[in-house]
């Protein structure tokens, strides 16, 4: 006997096609990192104990905008879904574990809003 | 919930912990707290020093100039160099951790290995980075 939900069948999906993208999320925004953060330690070693103008000049440039603002979006992610993970292990009173988990979603917004505002502006002055 | 239920609840058997006195310490687990610790670290304070730094040179010289004389104050010095050693740590064992997400190096032998080359080349790298980046600061 087929015990399954006919609009599982309709949608034409198994039963691990969804559920699973917090994990999915967590693993690919590490994958995307891996050449980022090579990228990142690259433009810290370039620009370290330069004057303004090169530091500004190094972030006005096309290629290095997209990377700092794809470096900021994955690591965003990356720290939103680590930090729930995190919150849904250790704390387990309400309501202080959903007050966590919305300022964790918080955090992330915040920090990507306002690091890629300083990117464009950075972009834009070039 | 009754008083009883909720009593029984509270004594149920707990499986033990991971960490704690029921095992002993093991390299596999000690890491594993240590990427999760080094996680939410980097998570609080390096990725609002990186906005921080990014806000303030997108404002200007004066501003850029504040921010790096805040970051060379040797409390800012002590944070960025756990940072240095946070981030290659959590990079190379999360690495590890991707590795083990293919199925592989999974035996005890090779994952103890993996957590080996991971301490030694993230402590060896954060060493290095502070000594070079240490002079300019």
């Amino acid at each position: 006997m087929n015990m399954r939900n006919p609009l599982a069948n309709a949608r034409g999906h198994g039963s691990a096609k969804s559920g699973t993208e917090h994990w999915w999320g967590q693993r690919v925004s590490a994958l995307l990192m891996i050449p980022l953060i090579i990228w990142m330690l690259y433009t810290i070693i370039a620009i370290i104990g330069q004057p303004y103008q090169v530091v500004q000049v190094y972030f006005s440039q096309w290629i290095n905008s997209v990377l700092a603002i794809a470096l900021v979006l994955a690591m965003f992610r990356h720290i939103q879904l680590g930090l729930q993970v995190v919150i849904e292990d250790y704390v387990h009173s309400q309501p202080l574990e959903t007050i966590l988990q919305l300022l964790v979603k918080l955090f992330a917004l915040a920090g990507t809003i306002t690091a890629l505002l300083a990117i464009i502006r950075l972009a834009l002055q070039g | 919930m009754t008083e009883e239920t909720r009593k029984q609840r509270l004594e149920r058997p707990l499986s033990p912990y991971m960490i704690g006195s029921y095992y002993k310490p093991q390299l596999s687990s000690m890491l594993s707290i240590a990427h999760r610790a080094s996680g939410v670290f980097l998570s609080i304070f390096g990725a609002t020093l990186m906005v921080y730094w990014l806000v303030a040179l997108s404002q200007g010289p004066v501003a850029y100039h504040e921010a790096l004389m805040l970051l060379s104050a040797w409390p800012a010095k002590v944070l960025l160099g756990l940072l240095c050693f946070a981030i290659y740590y959590h990079s190379l064992n999360g690495i590890r951790h991707l590795i083990w997400d293919t199925g592989r190096m999974l035996e005890i032998k090779q994952a103890n290995l993996a957590a080996i080359i991971v301490l030694i080349a993230s402590s060896t790298a954060a060493i290095v980075t502070v000594l070079i980046v240490g002079g300019w600061l």
